[in-house]
């Protein structure tokens, strides 16, 4: 536990550190990033190994805000969150510290740094709080730091109509935390975690968790800040957001739901809901974006849709008192949640070295930079595999074990009670299908074929320090992909904590699960040898024979060129016509007229239907109902000091009567 | 093994079949075999704009499909190494051959091979419901999770408790049998037009020993798939393995037949209407599952 201390004083100490040097050449990128990795290194020890089985430790301390007591405790959950963090923040800060080179001169490089630093500790202290006043606080600090890393290229008019909209989102669903954390610690008079009943009224309390993380989370539709704020912060940024930070709302969720004792049906119901449609929309709006950026932001949604999925069928089977199914539906979930933090976080730094060196995220304007830049692009494409649950990666196995948890609760369930297992299914089955028809896209468009334009052609190949971490997160997808049923078995702990189930039953459930999923990874192993031996066949065959390089073939145009090739929109055309339902394309066609047509165009564009017919209508309501309270700002400081004595004096009335 | 020797012969019955209901001789059943082993003995052009996403492809398609070849049982053989789930896995290394496929196609930068990727990604996602809902309407009736015990435990009696739900499933999968493996009514594999082209389009640039891998691991697809439909509608066990073992092929080759009999009898659908079809098929499924009482 003082190691983790030590690491959040080293967070906080290049934050300062960052600010002190601002004029000392690269004094605060050496400062922000040495807090970092000194940080992330002390703490990742700690955290590992409560999560493999060590106790849980804690520290309390009195302090002088009311309700309670500062109060910190590290136990497998928060462990299992942290790793992550730990992980991806360091290697973003050893990303962030070339990418960031970029706006030297331009820019100042001491801010980022310095909310870098409080974003990374604030995380921490999240995920290590056990009081209401301490969590709310920095979870505030969270939400501001990431603020104004949003905001870092504030000329842009996008960007800030991206942080405002962030700031405004994030701090509705702490609206939401506030009465939870209030209703919660009501009957006992204390906001310390453990002091906290929840006898009556669970439901609420769930209702209102659900909202207030959920919002962090981004759980549909309340993930409309995601895809604006997520492309306009700087890579390493959008890499840590949406890789971990966004987690923390997960986590709050699975927290909260401990606290409130043994859950109910309907709340399993809810969450296989809310993961079916948060995946199913999510995959198709991110099919439907030309922005690479973006593109991964609604898949963050999609793979919280999956976690959902996971949680809520684990709900499930406690309920139905079925372990099995509760143990590998809140395991794949939690899996999944360490592995997104992987994948996501390579794709987007991946994303990053696009954006670096091509200067655009336009996917349309892309193409054939595997030629140019093969380093970004292997590890992208071994992250867009791990994204789409394939085998060997990650990504599969933690959809494995949500798949084997909703199979084996669809066995024994009977009714109406097998109906959300067998939509989890189907569900996962139609959210991978569509998951690798959007990555083939965006790695096919982005990184195959030939250039669409001369930024894509004068790309090159970014620097070590920008690769390295990919390289680093994307041999950790193949390593959790191979040694999956260790990984699995090893969640023991965990996940006896989080159901709640006594840890022998945990240990069968998983070692059952981890049987099924050793032999993924030999049949995985099996894949791979195959394939090798298949290449080197193919290579002797063709060693004598004669091997010769020729066009690509054109069905006899004598001048094909680049323009021709299809584009991302094309591509994604019949998907995005099948579901239109749910996406509502706004289109712009120019239709060929006469005998001899001059100009025909086509454009699509897919906004947000949820910012676009929900919340943009709901604000704007309220801004108009707000305007009838303007008269009461006259600007005149007389009138402001008669309101507060009106105020006081009501307030004075208020106590006498 | 069996189905790694047998399978292109499948394709030699279709085409026979066609070609007797069309009237003509038609091709040697053996033809496939000598395409095969043509293709395997030649050189290899590559596209300029290609890299090593292209040459791995097909490498990759045919060793997923060779390892989810090892996780079918067949007749009254068990799979290499049954597990709870393997279903799953063999689903999902289809998935990974046909990621590597459509990146392939996309490699070349050729229009019409992304024309025919985006149809195939777009009909796969549609079909992978229906073939999991499906698979756990089959699960459901069986009560096990391995393809092998599920696919081994079909039996008459079952159909006489359970025909409808049964029926339904064979209905569902049928249907993501002839998407999958690219056959009318969803894909016209004689045709001879790219823009209308799913599968073959795609594979326009392979060529040599590249194109060998691709042709074998399609007929190994559709092996794979034809016996799970196969197995719940062939459901004597007699005990013995060869005997069983002779059943199961004979059942393949009249599945081959029948799919030769719907090719020589209608065309293929319009793009649009394929994806109804597919909807259709997760339908079917949807049905049998809600039959299915446990």
């Amino acid at each position: 536990m003082s190691t983790l201390l030590i690491a959040v004083l080293s967070f906080g100490a290049g934050a300062i550190g960052a600010l002190v040097f601002a004029n000392r050449g690269r004094g605060s990128t050496i400062c922000g990033v040495g807090g970092i990795l000194i940080g992330c290194l002390c703490g990742i020890v700690p955290a590992v190994r409560v999560v493999l089985g060590e106790p849980s430790q804690s520290i309390r301390m009195a302090w002088d805000v009311p309700y309670g007591s500062l109060f910190l405790e590290l136990d497998p959950l928060s462990g299992f969150f942290l790793i992550p963090v730990f992980v991806l923040c360091a290697l973003a800060a050893i990303y962030g510290a070339d990418y960031l080179e970029a706006y030297r001169g331009r820019k100042a490089l001491a801010t980022p740094w310095f909310f870098f630093n409080l974003l990374v500790a604030s995380m921490v202290v999240v995920i290590l709080a056990r009081n209401g006043v301490l969590f709310l606080m920095a979870w505030e600090m969270m939400a501001l730091s990431s603020f104004f890393l949003v905001t870092y290229e504030d000329e842009k008019e996008s960007t800030r109509q991206a942080g405002w909209i962030y700031l405004v989102a994030s701090h509705i669903g702490t609206a939401f935390l506030l009465v939870l954390f209030i209703l919660l610690g009501r009957a006992s008079g204390s906001l310390d975690f453990d002091r906290f009943s929840a006898s009556s009224g669970a439901g609420l309390l769930f209702v209102l968790a659900l909202v207030g993380f959920g919002t962090k989370a981004g759980f549909i539709p309340l993930h409309v800040w995601l895809p604006e704020a997520h492309p306009a912060a700087p890579s390493h940024v959008s890499a840590v957001m949406s890789a971990v930070m966004i987690k923390t709302g997960i986590y709050g969720l699975v927290r909260v739901m401990m606290l409130l004792g043994a859950p109910q049906a309907w709340w399993g119901w809810v969450l296989c809901g809310i993961g079916l449609s948060s995946g199913v929309i999510g995959v198709l709006l991110a099919l439907a974006q030309h922005d690479l950026k973006r593109l991964l932001a609604y898949h963050s949604v999609e793979n919280i849709g999956i976690i959902a999925l996971g949680l809520g069928v684990g709900t499930l089977g406690l309920r139905a008192g079925l372990p099995a199914v509760a143990a590998m539906g809140f395991a794949g979930a939690l899996l999944h949640v360490l592995n997104h933090a992987l994948f996501k976080g390579l794709l987007f730094l991946a994303a990053g070295n696009v954006v670096h060196s091509a200067h655009t995220r336009e996917i349309d304007h892309l193409g054939g930079l595997l030629r140019r830049m093969p380093r970004t692009g292997a590890i992208f494409l071994i992250g867009a595999a791990a994204i789409s649950g394939l085998p060997p990666l990650n990504g599969f196995i933690s959809e494995f074990l949500i798949y084997l948890a909703s199979f084996k609760g669809a066995l024994t369930l009977d009714g109406v009670n097998s109906v959300p297992m067998l939509a989890t299914i189907g569900g996962l089955a139609l959210i991978g299908g569509l998951a690798a028809a959007c990555f083939t896209k965006a790695f096919g468009i982005v990184f195959l074929g030939q250039p669409r334009s001369e930024h894509a052609e004068q790309a090159h190949e970014v620097g070590l320090a920008m690769v390295i971490p990919g390289v680093v997160l994307a041999a950790a997808c193949i390593l959790i992909g191979l040694l999956g049923a260790s990984v699995v078995y090893s969640m023991t702990p965990l996940i006896s904590e989080v159901t709640g189930l006594s840890a022998t039953i945990v240990r069968t459930s998983l070692s059952t699960a981890a049987h099924s999923i050793a032999l993924v990874s030999i049949t995985s192993g099996a894949l791979v040898g195959i394939a090798t031996l298949l290449a080197i066949g193919r290579a002797i065959a063709l060693s004598k024979r004669s091997v010769s390089t020729n066009v690509t073939w054109d069905c006899g145009y004598a001048e094909p060129s680049r323009r021709m090739q299809y584009t991302a929109s094309s591509f994604a055309q019949p998907l995005t016509d099948t579901f239109d339902l749910l996406l509502q394309t706004h289109r712009v066609v120019i239709a060929p007229r006469g005998l001899f047509p001059k100009e025909a165009s086509l454009a699509t564009e897919t906004p947000d239907p949820y910012q676009e017919y929900i919340f943009r209508p709901l604000f704007r309501a309220i801004g108009r109902d707000l305007l009838l309270l303007r008269p009461l700002q006259q600007g005149q400081v007389q009138l402001y000091i008669l309101y507060i004595a009106v105020t006081l004096l009501l307030l004075l009335l208020w106590q006498l009567a | 093994m069996l189905a790694m020797v047998l399978a292109p012969l499948i394709q030699g019955v279709i085409n026979r079949t066609k070609a007797v209901a069309a009237g003509r001789v038609g091709q040697p059943l053996l033809q496939t075999y000598h395409d095969l082993w043509k293709l395997l003995r030649k050189g290899a052009v590559y596209s300029q704009t290609t890299t090593w996403v292209f040459r791995a492809g097909p490498v990759v398609g045919l060793a997923a499909m060779i390892c989810a070849i090892a996780l079918l049982p067949f007749g009254a053989f068990p799979a290499l190494a049954p597990f709870a789930g393997d279903l799953v896995m063999a689903a999902y290394l289809l998935a990974l051959a046909r990621f590597f496929t459509v990146l392939a196609a996309l490699d070349t930068g050729s229009s019409f091979e992304a024309m025919g990727a985006s149809r195939e990604v777009t009909f796969s996602a549609l079909a992978e419901p229906a073939l999991f809902l499906g698979l756990a309407a089959l699960a459901r009736q069986t009560g096990t999770l391995s393809l092998t015990s599920m696919l081994g435990s079909v039996s008459t009696a079952m159909w006489m408790r359970a025909a409808p739900a049964l029926g339904l499933t064979i209905a569902g999968l049928g249907v993501v049998f002839l998407a999958e493996n690219a056959r009318i009514p969803v894909d016209d594999p004689t045709t001879h037009l790219e823009l209308t082209m799913i599968h073959e389009v795609m594979v326009l640039d392979h060529s040599g020993p590249d194109f060998a891998m691709i042709q074998y691991a399609a007929a190994l697809k559709m092996w794979l798939l034809g016996a799970v439909i196969i197995a719940i509608a062939v459901p004597w066990h007699s005990g013995n393995p060869l005997l069983d073992g002779g059943c199961a092929i004979a059942g393949m080759f009249g599945l081959a037949v029948v799919t030769g009999i719907i090719e020589s009898s209608m065309a293929r659908l319009r793009l649009l209407r394929i994806t109804q079809l597919l909807v259709a098929a997760i339908v079917l499924s949807g049905l049998a599952l809600a039959l299915v009482r446990r």
